[in-house]
């Protein structure tokens, strides 16, 4: 189902699509009370948009560079083509070491690989530590948002959703209580996991260093606990220098929820004592976006869904809407680049008001770049050819004004004297909610050459 | 490995134009009273300072924290603040730390524009001490202090084993966007601004 | 006397006929000797942005030849001109005078702004006006700073309808949020274009706006679908509507 239909199902629930909207917009005036407390916002921004499209520039040297820095600090790197590889890799060093009990802290890179139900079907236990992801985790969906991932849910769905699942009292919908019930869950199996697997904030080149970011320290519980810490990254994750971290550390927090640091920061170089790291490195489709001279900016992103939450399509339908595991903006410029048919509708899912591109902490110009998927969707005829034939008619009398303003002279009259219902069945869903103009007997030329531009 | 050599040879297929690395100067910010603005960041991200002179202060006040007072299981790595009921170093597996109720732990610096405090992981015994235990409280001094981000990577050493920073004590708004105090780490976490 | 050339969006010409001719009656007032090249029919902006460049640039074309003889260009819509400015040099850059024409054209409050200078607008408008900041030009013709950059504060149309005499220009709690026309997106994306087009109307009723004024009239004419249907007394006018009733 595309995006068009599932949004309408959506907000056929007007009230959880209004509070799903207004829970957004305050992340969005968070982000903006907290950017403007740094002076510097615009030049930080400029100066990560800088950073990334240097790295992108020289990827190969900071991949190889990154590589023999972790490696000299007992890290080992593997590296996979694509999302099946990286599950087997997974799975492999799992089964090697008879781990059956992983946890997980958050990654959307593994949420594209289809880690768990890879997993799940080889008898691994897999946990997601986050609190959000465990929620959807137990609810048997992806998460609806890349930063807040059960935003789609309301205190008493996860109430209802913890009593079955988790055995908590029925009727408990107050999310501290549901919190507490959560920590001591997820604390269970934690401390009784076989290994960690994290995503990848940040990969430093110039030191081989990994930098995970969470508000709830479950990336730290599930790396010092366990003997073994696999480490996801997509190729576009490596930046060059240890310093280069001031510059996204102060942007990205702020812009995903209007905090001005997270709550846990870490730095991983090389395994703890006693202790494995591997660093699973994930090409999955990147190599193809870096190769796409007017796409390769959307590999900028650093994930911190500002995007989404300034989004007025995203915030009215919720990321369940979009076909891809990342919605909103940045899921709609990704996507396509994976699978430009399933995810036909998702450039078409926005009113390219622009907004996502000015919060975006990187600068990718979101909206420009959705604009240049529609083109190409049109050009590689995934677009239904009516529609498109729709176009190039009305290019066609558009080049020519004399039949433009015949045209437009038979549409108004059209308007004025057909039957309503009639009217409404031409207007391809406008009039389903909304009336038309009312058609002036005149156009703006007709009464400018009649009354010689005075009228 | 074939995936390696593919990957690297696509990267470098891909035609990117040649850019420069823009550097890191010219970024940050000034601030008056580092302290203050410390404390202010560290209290919207849900911690505690307060300030003392010295580290005997430090001490008494770590005694009359409640969640000090009522900590059965503490662990202190820094000598003079706080009386340890366990050691660390002499816990061999840090699955054992499951029951620590506090931990003192020592910051090398803090940051004033976000509250958040630079915690060496070589001074851990175990990483697991800054997420396992139910209420953190950490020791900094006051002429560590910087102003942002940038100032603080000038000051640690790029790549020098685990380190993190802390801001404050584990939270979540993932229910309804509602913020909730304590969800895996600690349910608190108190600065001790020392100086 | 500057002399400019009037575009008029092909809705407009069909539909808001009042609207171009505030427009024109606005720049004459001002001093400035409006033409109406009269071959002229469509930016091309509904085939672009449905993708189909190629359908576009056949428009984009015609518009430069039609308006490249002019030193200046203006039109009563931001997202037209935002067309022209921003994405005619993808389409037809490398015809000669597209960079040229570029730089001259205007949607009229930036015209009136930023060309003549026009700090005052003469006339009374005794009402209280929501002003509905659409995306385009607010975001790709920066007529305004916008709530999502850190900048020094500026707004265009404001700065011009506030200098009228007797009006209260009102604030939406969500300054320059989409209405949900993106021209196809209204009908391709129905049910979410209304969705957020009743919150802009809802949150403008809110702030006590007896009229909704914009620089393009596709967003208001999408909010006016909406009220009419819903019998609601809320105006919508263009902003060269409302200038020129002030100073009529």
């Amino acid at each position: 189902m595309g995006h068009p239909q599932s949004a309408g199902r959506f907000l056929r629930d007007e009230v959880r699509a209004r509070r799903h909207d207004q829970s957004l917009w305050w992340v969005r005036q968070q982000r903006d009370a907290a950017a403007r407390r740094v002076p510097d916002w615009e030049a930080l921004r400029e100066r990560a948009e800088a950073i990334k499209a240097h790295t992108a520039s020289r990827l190969g040297d900071y991949l190889e560079e990154f590589e023999r820095h972790a490696t000299a600090r007992g890290a080992r790197v593997h590296w996979a083509r694509d999302g099946e590889e990286h599950n087997r890799i997974v799975h492999g060093l799992l089964a090697e070491r008879g781990a059956r009990r992983l946890v997980k802290s958050k990654s959307m890179l593994t949420e594209e690989c289809g880690l768990n139900p890879y997993l799940e079907a080889r008898g691994i236990e897999v946990t997601d530590t986050d609190l959000g992801e465990r929620i959807v985790q137990l609810d048997g969906r992806h998460p609806s948002h890349i930063v807040m991932p059960a935003i789609h849910m309301t205190r008493e769905a996860i109430g209802e959703l913890f009593h079955r699942t988790i055995g908590t009292e029925p009727g408990l919908t107050d999310p501290k209580a549901l919190t507490e019930a959560a920590r001591q869950h997820l604390r269970q199996k934690l401390l009784a996991a076989e290994a960690g697997l994290t995503g990848v904030n940040f990969a430093i080149a110039e030191t081989g260093g990994l930098v995970v970011v969470t508000n709830e320290g479950n990336a730290d519980m599930g790396t010092a606990l366990p003997p073994l810490h696999i480490a996801a990254m997509g190729i576009e994750k490596v930046i060059p220098r240890f310093e280069d971290l001031g510059v996204f550390l102060r942007l990205l927090a702020r812009s995903a929820t209007g905090q001005a640091l997270s709550t846990y920061t870490s730095h991983f170089h090389g395994p703890r004592p006693g202790g494995e790291l591997h660093i699973v490195i994930v090409d999955a489709g990147r190599t193809g976006l870096l190769g796409a001279d007017g796409f390769r900016r959307a590999l900028q992103c650093i994930r911190c869904g500002a995007c989404l939450n300034t989004c007025p399509v995203y915030r009215r339908s919720g990321g369940h809407s979009y076909t891809w595991v990342v919605p909103g903006p940045i899921g709609s410029v990704l996507a396509p680049s994976r699978d430009v048919v399933a995810h036909q509708t998702l450039p078409f899912a926005s009113s390219l008001c622009g907004s996502c591109s000015d919060v975006c902490p990187v600068r990718i110009d979101l909206h420009d770049l959705l604009l240049r998927w529609r083109q190409e969707i049109v050009s590689r005829r995934v677009v239904p050819f009516g529609r498109r034939a729709a176009m190039r008619v009305a290019s066609l009398v558009l080049r020519s004004t004399s039949l433009y303003e015949r045209v437009g002279r038979l549409v108004r009259w059209g308007m004025r004297v057909l039957p309503r219902r009639w009217v409404a069945a031409c207007s391809l869903g406008w009039a389903r909610q909304r009336e038309w103009p009312v058609p002036p007997r005149e156009s703006f030329r007709e009464l400018y050459r009649r009354t010689n531009g005075r009228p | 490995m074939g995936a390696r050599e593919d990957i690297l040879s696509a990267v470098r297929a891909a035609g990117v134009p040649a850019c420069e690395h823009p550097g890191a100067a010219g970024l940050g910010v000034e601030c008056d009273d580092l302290a203050a603005r410390f404390a202010e960041m560290l209290s919207a991200a849900g911690g505690v300072c307060v300030r003392v002179p010295d580290l005997a202060t430090a001490d008494r006040a770590l005694r009359e924290a409640p969640a000090y007072r009522q900590a059965r299981c503490v662990a202190s790595l820094v000598p003079g603040v706080g009386v340890g009921t366990i050691d660390p170093a002499r816990v061999g597996d840090p699955h054992d730390l499951a029951g620590l109720d506090l931990c003192v732990v020592p910051a090398e610096l803090g940051v004033a524009e976000n509250g958040a405090v630079w915690i060496d992981g070589r001074r851990l015994p175990h990483r697991a001490l800054i997420v396992i235990c139910e209420h953190l409280a950490v020791v900094v001094e006051a002429p560590t202090l910087v102003a942002d981000l940038h100032q603080a990577y000038a000051r640690l050493e790029p790549g020098g084993g685990f380190g993190l920073f802390l801001a404050g004590p584990s939270k979540t708004a993932d229910i309804e966007q509602s913020l909730v105090i304590g969800a895996q780490g600690a349910r608190s976490c108190l600065v001790l601004l020392v100086g | 006397m500057l002399t400019v050339a009037l575009f008029v969006p092909c809705y407009v010409d069909q539909f808001y006929p009042q609207v171009a001719f505030a427009a024109l009656r606005v720049l004459e007032r001002h001093g400035v000797r409006v033409e109406f090249p009269e071959q002229q029919t469509c930016c091309g902006q509904p085939m672009a942005n449905s993708g189909c460049a190629s359908d576009a640039a056949a428009l984009a074309e015609k518009f430069l030849r039609v308006f490249g003889g002019y030193d200046h260009v203006v039109a009563p819509s931001g997202s037209c001109v935002a067309m022209v400015r921003r994405h005619y040099a993808a389409l037809v850059g490398d015809r000669p005078g597209v960079d040229h024409l570029a730089t001259r054209t205007y949607e009229l409050c930036e015209f009136l702004h930023d060309v003549l200078r026009v700090t005052r607008v003469d006339g009374r408008f005794p009402h209280r006006v929501g002003l509905h900041r659409s995306c385009h030009g607010h975001r790709e013709l920066r007529l305004a700073s916008g709530s999502e950059r850190m900048v020094e504060p500026f707004d265009k149309v404001k700065t011009l309808l506030g200098s009228i005499d007797g009006i209260t220009v009102v604030e939406p709690s969500r300054p320059d949020e989409c209405c949900g026309f993106g021209g196809t997106f209204a009908v391709a994306e129905e049910a979410v274009s209304c969705a957020m087009g009743r919150d802009r109307i809802l949150d403008h009723e809110r702030a006590g706006a007896e009229v909704i004024t914009g620089v393009d009239m596709s967003c208001l004419m999408h909010m006016e679908g909406l009220l009419r249907r819903a019998g609601a007394s809320l105006r919508v006018m263009h902003v060269a509507e409302v200038m020129a009733e002030a100073g009529a």
